[in-house]
């Protein structure tokens, strides 16, 4: 890793966020890069490199999960920087806010077991052409936690986004995703949405590593 | 006068009415008789309990708050203190699962939260009939969904707990909450004080819901129990999730906040009384400050509400604007209702009038405290003699049997239904004892809940020595020092003498054992009245206990490691009284549980010097289905097999299945033998084995007695709870 590098971290915190320390950590402390705490009313995305929409229950999940934080002040300003091609990550619950406020396509479903589901999963990395996933090579097999209640991806036709597809549930599919799908970008390719947790196995101490590579591929995507 | 049916409604007796009358020189009205109900409510006063708990051990030299808080504290480094806390959460959830388990989760995470300490691991102890009953299956995953609903999305990771089934919990299932809470600096005191400071009410409004819900707590379930549902609270985690980032955010940024209080039973009442109390003053309380959610309430009912998700600040008088903000950012509720008062009184205003005013000692020091009548139980002989001992043809089916029962199986069933990773410290889960780790510390913690209902049925101050003996011992197997215990104790109806005396018998087996062990109990909870028509539940104490792990590579697992690994049993295993092995295989618990406390005491030092030394590749204690049930275990874990000979004098299903404590399971590397036996001359330790590949074989006597795939234990294990389940 260059250490010369400084890719300026942003991460939102929505009322009900519980991964964006867990995120703050990662980059912080990890992997030395500046970060800060977005609160969801404010609108000042200055400064700022890559946006990250941390996991968690925005809102409490409440009407639908991502539903009601779509509307929070910041997501306006949000859709402008995806715009102007800024970098955005929705981990887990801001996936599902991604694709409530149309950032992405498809939606978020509830699990085909209808259960909460806390565990690893195998992923096979399908794209490493984003600035998410460089560090990968393509059909990497790799494991990531997930931890969610709506992961079961869905769209009407995925062969229209079959080259957005970036992570693919591998050997079993946990969530019943449409296409085994778990993680996408946008057509642009600069605002990439993924149930599983790369916070969460991002230290050698927590069983894994695998997840820090999202971090490095956006560090050197600068 | 009050009739015996106004006093039935609210769980008091008439004895209780006419001292509570004598201490108040008048009769009380409405208000003031529902408030001295509910705390003089056993869940709140303890008043069958208080007396037998003062034999626990409390103080210890990393004690920094034992029992009479929120919560217990204990040192970890010149910096940092551990806040723990378990509560029960057993008669609601025995009436509305979902919402019983939920509003235990968020209760003991306010408990936490009030000693100014960021909750961060949650453990659940479940108990309940035998999942053959359909009913048993709607409790069970009616109380995991609630769990899981409520955990999840306040964002404290669920890291373990346990699990069992057995029919005395059918009717009454037990659900004990552990919450684990981190602090920087002084922690913060449950106290109102100096005069005209405000009381501040924060979170969520005050609607009718679990009112009354303490004095439910305090009876038997009968079939019309169902009626009181009304009494069951309900929660919402997201408003729980905005309270705990307000109050840790205003605990930061202010230094004008004098105590801190959960509100749980008997709401508005406790909290002001309890923070009364600790202050050494009084409080006034204008009811019509309380923000409420719904129309017309009554002082009554605004007193005596258990809507969740508040709780209730003292503030330094003139200081209350600078913190309201913080709230209104979260957008919660920061209500100004009342201030201390010099004289130690609880006076409740509604527009200015006083509606009620008890002397706040009536409510605390002066509520009656019981001597229990105890007797010991009449079939207490017949129940610790095992009369005949199941002939076994194939040792192998038995260890199958016992490993595809749900009280041995995985609980994977259980613990993916929770976040269990959330805030990125869990280090391990699943095996023995959880670990998290601590960010920028070296050091680790570990945790474990125990408990063991039938041991303490049979045998209840063998059975309590047991219990907490068996928790130091998983967190020695894993390489951490004990530091502290939180305690739930789950009992029938304490006025039945038998009852009585389990309850007694427990505690003093559990106070003896602490106190061997020299490690202090720093809170707890006592749940009474588990029984309904048909059943009482066993006498269930459940241990949580913290321990510190010194640093990641003194830490020790309980997989089988390598292939040619050595396998040794350290202590005797034996002993079929009051095993899983006799219930599982006769329908019934008997026989007597058996420890040798002196062994324990050295084997657990001993053990733990060895893995701080770095000398053993893998421990585990044997517990609950005995020897080969851990045996099994280690190799499931490891993916490994065994290659084992046993001579003994005792029969193979004593060696095998017996549940005699303390026995733990070492391997270490073959060059370091002698080494190894040197070090544990002290206690009895004999070679068993060795770590072999993919085959679990035991010889006893010679004999092969046991020769199976490890895939095949591993199918049973993983499939013991989800067969029943969907």
């Amino acid at each position: 890793m260059g250490v010369d590098r400084r890719m300026n971290f942003g991460i939102v915190v929505f009322p009900g966020s519980n991964c964006d320390r867990d995120c703050y950590y990662v980059i912080k402390e990890i992997l030395n890069q500046p970060v800060r705490f977005i609160w969801h009313q404010e609108t000042d995305l200055n400064g700022i490199d890559c946006v990250i929409l941390p996991g968690g229950f925005s809102y409490g999940d409440y009407l639908r999960a991502g539903a009601i934080a779509r509307f929070s002040p910041v997501m306006s300003e949000v859709k402008e920087f995806a715009d102007r091609g800024g970098l955005i990550v929705g981990i887990c619950n801001g996936f599902q806010i991604l694709t409530e406020a149309g950032l992405l396509p498809g939606a978020l479903g509830r699990n085909k077991g209808l259960k909460f589901i806390c565990r690893y999963v195998s992923l096979r990395v399908e794209r490493n052409d984003t600035p998410f996933t460089t560090e990968y090579r393509r059909g990497d097999i790799i494991r990531m936690p997930i931890a969610h209640n709506e992961g079961n991806y869905y769209i009407d036709n995925p062969d229209k986004i079959r080259n957005q597809v970036v992570l693919r549930y591998y050997g079993e599919n946990p969530n019943g995703a449409i296409d085994d799908i778990a993680g996408i970008v946008n057509e642009r390719g600069n605002v990439f949405g993924l149930m599983p947790h790369p916070e969460r196995c991002s230290e050698k101490i927590l069983g894994s590593e695998d997840g820090l590579k999202i971090f490095k591929s956006i560090v050197r995507a600068l | 006068m009050r009739t015996r049916e106004e006093l039935e409604r609210i769980s008091m007796s008439l004895e209780e009415y006419e001292l509570a009358r004598s201490y108040l020189g008048r009769e009380p009205n409405d208000l003031e008789l529902g408030m001295i109900a509910v705390m003089w409510s056993e869940h709140c006063g303890y008043k069958h309990s208080k007396k037998i708990l003062k034999l626990f051990p409390t103080s210890g030299e990393n004690v920094l708050q034992g029992p009479g808080e929120n919560a217990g504290i204990i040192r970890l480094d010149e910096e940092l203190a551990l806040a723990m806390k378990m509560e029960s959460h057993n008669h609601p959830s025995a009436i509305e699962p979902y919402q019983g388990a939920a509003t235990g989760v968020g209760g003991i995470v306010r408990d936490i939260l009030a000693m100014g300490a960021r909750p961060v691991a949650l453990l659940d102890s479940l108990r309940f009939g035998t999942l053959d009953n359909p009913r048993t299956r709607y409790l069970f995953s009616g109380v995991v969904s609630g769990i899981s609903g409520y955990g999840n999305c306040i964002g404290v990771p669920t890291i373990g707990g346990e699990l069992a089934f057995e029919k005395p919990y059918t009717e009454n299932p037990l659900v004990n909450v552990t919450c684990l809470g981190l602090l920087k600096g002084k922690p913060k005191s449950g106290k109102a004080e100096g005069t005209g400071n405000s009381l501040i009410l924060v979170g969520a409004s005050t609607g009718r819901d679990g009112i009354h819900g303490a004095t439910f707590a305090s009876l038997e379930l009968t079939s019309s129990s169902i009626e009181r549902r009304p009494a069951v609270q309900a929660g919402d985690p997201f408003m729980e999730k905005l309270l705990i980032e307000a109050v840790l955010e205003a605990l930061e940024k202010s230094d004008a906040i004098i105590g801190v209080q959960d509100m749980g039973a008997a709401g508005i009442t406790s909290s002001s009384v309890e923070m009364a109390n600790r202050g050494g003053v009084g409080v006034e309380i204008e009811v019509t400050k309380v923000p409420q959610r719904e129309k017309g309430m009554t002082p009554e009912e605004i007193m005596l509400s258990e809507s969740q998700e508040r709780m209730l600040l003292c503030v330094e008088r003139g200081k209350e604007e600078g913190l309201r903000p913080i709230f209104e950012k979260w957008g919660l509720n920061f209500a100004i209702i009342g201030q201390v008062i010099p004289e130690k009184m609880v006076r409740i205003k509604e527009n200015g009038n006083i509606v009620g005013e008890i002397p706040v000692d009536i409510l605390t020091e002066m509520v009656p405290a019981y001597d229990l009548e105890t007797k010991i139980p009449e079939n207490l002989n017949r129940l610790q003699t095992v009369d005949s001992i199941p002939e076994i043809e194939d040792y192998g089916d038995v260890l199958l049997r016992l490993l595809n029962s749900p009280n041995c199986s995985t609980s994977k069933w259980v613990y993916e239904q929770y976040d269990h990773m959330v805030e990125t410290n869990t280090v391990s889960i699943g095996t023995g004892a959880s670990i998290i780790r601590v960010k920028g510390k070296k050091f680790l913690i570990g945790v474990t809940t125990d408990g063991e209902g039938r041991y303490c049925y049979l045998d209840p101050y063998i059975g309590g020595i047991m219990i907490v003996a068996e928790s130091a011992r998983n967190l020695i197997c894993i390489g951490a020092e004990p530091l502290a215990i939180t305690d739930g104790l789950n009992f029938g109806n304490p006025e039945d003498p038998e009852v009585a005396w389990y309850f007694v018998e427990t505690v003093k087996g559990m106070s003896e054992c602490a106190r061997k062990l020299n490690i202090p109990v720093v809170g707890g909870n006592v749940s009474f009245y588990n029984e309904s028509e048909n059943y009482t539940v066993y006498p269930t104490p459940i241990v949580g206990m913290v321990g510190k792990i010194e640093n990641l590579e003194t830490l020790c697992t309980p997989q089988f490691k390598d292939e040619g690994d050595v396998i040794y049993i350290l202590g005797e295993p034996g002993n079929l009284g009051g095993t899983l092995f006799i219930e599982e295989l006769t329908g019934e618990a008997k026989g007597k549980p058996e420890i040798d406390l002196e062994l324990e005491v050295k084997l657990q030092r001993l053990l733990l010097k060895a893995i701080r030394e770095k000398l053993i590749k893998s421990a585990q204690d044997i517990s609950r289905g005995g020897l080969a049930i851990a045996l099994a275990e280690c190799s499931i874990w490891g993916n490994m097999g065994i290659d084992i000979s046993i001579e003994s004098e005792k029969s193979p299903e004593e060696v095998l299945f017996g549940e005699a404590q303390p026995v733990v399971i070492i391997t270490t590397d073959a060059n370091r033998e002698r080494y190894v036996e040197e070090y544990f001359k002290e206690v009895p330790i004999r070679k068993v084995g060795r770590v072999i590949k993919d085959r679990f074989k035991i010889k006893f006597n010679r004999n092969s007695i046991v020769d199976l795939e490890i895939s095949l234990l591993k199918n049973k294990w993983n499939s013991g709870i989800e067969r029943w389940m969907i």
